[in-house]
């Protein structure tokens, strides 16, 4: 398994949320395809999975963001290993992760 | 032998029981699945209370500032402890404080005020790294990480795997191999401080246990100061293998508390649950199940407390542990297995706790030795030291 989720961005839009699946999983923001602004899992205190996290995020954020994830059935320690390859890869969490997703994250040097 | 209860330990292991139940599962319900910590308010909270109980730090030595518990009730305190959800791995979610590294207490002077105290204050975390890519159970013939020796420092080179905590540690115990000629008696243990140039936590390594993972360490050229030698060079096997027996008691006693609550929650919903008109604990399929989970739990029991019992006369206790890890993580596996069975479809949700203990005590069978080697030291007691 790759240790960075370097997948194709999608457009987060209505269409895109229907056809997902109510697995667990993580899941990255972009405001412009490029660049990781989020980074979140969906475990399952959440009602509809992917589908629902990414429906809530395409709700309250509108149009015009990019997405890409990762179906993944321990999304808690993934995500704790996205989170820490993002700070070794950039020295800094996520744009839009609040600070306290970084309180006691540990520290990563992938190759 | 006479496994009763003191009134002392009834008190404790009461006390424990009630807070485990009043304070730890409740808070459960607002927790991820997977969780294991809580929120730091209530962490800080319920530390302060079990200081209050005078069990906090329970694995400290007294002569460190730990309480006096000996180990039976220390086993006792271990099945009431992890009588919850996340109970297996984190017992209580560290409220009673830890020991951090046991063999530490070996190190000298100037590493007790380095490295000991802080840890025992909570201000140092650290991690374990014995285990190799190329294997963990035979540790003295698998150990391939290489220190040379280089004036006042060794230069470490190789990697490490399945090492939890290492990406959150300030230190910890890796053992290299510092005489490629003699086996067991050729590997040393060095005190690694993880912001050394040359230390690197290359990856996470996901497993069955979604709470907490482990981590792949890579060393590169490392130089560590021949002051970090914990123990004599050469003398690191004796180091890793000492307490290693000991550890298997408890780490057997929270297995059994797992079962127990499996077990509580299983009678509980038989009880209830009605299938073709009747109750399912008017079944006999269901209820040779449940019977079927006492013989485990029981044997399990009364194996473990004779082990800790034996350690705790100063009596050679090798074999009983390595029984009890055996019989423990083996039995239990069972009851939730059956438990799980005996819930239905709710058993494999994640609404229920079955699912994570049946994922998390799986891997008990492999964690601290796995069983086909404990069975191996079990036979080399029964054979003889003949059995190579």
């Amino acid at each position: 398994m790759a240790v960075r989720l370097d997948r194709p961005w999608r457009r987060l839009d209505a269409e895109a949320v229907a056809g997902l699946s109510g697995q667990l999983g993580v899941y990255q923001l972009s405001d412009d395809g490029a660049t990781v602004r989020a980074i979140h899992r969906v475990d399952a205190r959440s009602l509809f999975g992917l589908r629902g996290e990414l429906g809530r995020e395409l709700e309250e954020r509108g149009e015009g963001l990019f997405f890409r994830l990762e179906v993944n059935h321990q999304p808690r320690t993934r995500w704790l290993e996205l989170m820490m390859v993002h700070k070794a890869d950039h020295g800094s969490l996520p744009a839009w992760n609040p600070p306290e997703d970084g309180e006691g994250l540990g520290r990563l040097s992938p190759a | 032998m006479d496994l009763s209860l003191t009134d002392e330990q009834k008190l404790i292991v009461d006390q424990v029981r009630r807070f485990v139940r009043e304070e730890i599962v409740p808070l459960e319900d607002g927790l991820d699945p997977d969780a294991d910590s809580l929120p730091p308010e209530d962490h800080e909270r319920l530390a302060r209370r079990v200081a209050e109980m005078g069990l906090y730090g329970l694995d400290i030595p007294p002569e460190f500032g730990g309480p006096d518990v000996d180990i039976v009730t220390r086993t006792l305190l271990a099945i009431e402890m992890s009588q919850h959800r996340a109970g297996l791995y984190a017992p209580c979610y560290n409220v009673f404080g830890g020991a951090g590294l046991a063999q530490m207490f070996e190190a000298n002077d100037d590493q007790k005020q380095r490295f000991l105290f802080p840890m025992l204050r909570g201000e140092k975390k650290t991690f374990f790294g014995l285990t190799e890519p190329s294997g963990g159970s035979d540790p003295a013939r698998a150990i391939q990480t290489r220190a040379v020796r280089d004036g006042d420092d060794w230069v470490i080179n190789g990697a490490k795997m399945f090492i939890s905590g290492a990406d959150r540690a300030d230190f910890g115990l890796v053992f290299a191999r510092t005489d490629p000629g003699k086996g067991r008696a050729g590997v040393t243990c060095f005190i690694v401080e993880t912001d050394t140039p040359g230390f690197h936590v290359r990856r996470i390594v996901h497993t069955l246990r979604a709470a907490r993972y482990a981590t792949e360490l890579q060393f590169e050229d490392m130089r560590v100061p021949h002051a970090n030698v914990l123990g004599e060079v050469n003398g690191g096997f004796a180091i890793a293998n000492d307490r290693v027996s000991r550890q298997r008691i408890p780490y057997a006693a929270t297995c059994i508390g797992v079962a127990v609550k499996a077990q509580e929650l299983a009678v509980e919903y038989a009880g209830i649950r009605e299938t073709f008109g009747d109750k399912l604990a008017h079944r006999q399929g269901i209820q040779w199940m449940v019977v079927e989970n006492e013989i485990d739990i029981r044997q399990s029991l009364w194996i473990t407390l004779a082990a800790a019992d034996k350690a705790r006369r100063g009596e050679a206790f090798r074999t009983d542990s390595a029984l009890a890890k055996i019989v423990a993580t083996e039995a239990s596996g069972r009851v939730v297995d059956r438990a799980m069975q005996i819930h239905g479809g709710y058993g494999v949700t994640k609404d229920l706790p079955f699912e994570r203990w049946y994922r998390e005590m799986r891997i008990r069978r492999i964690g601290e030795g796995p069983n086909e080697v404990q069975r191996h030291i079990v036979a080399r007691d029964l054979f003889g030291s003949s059995l190579r």
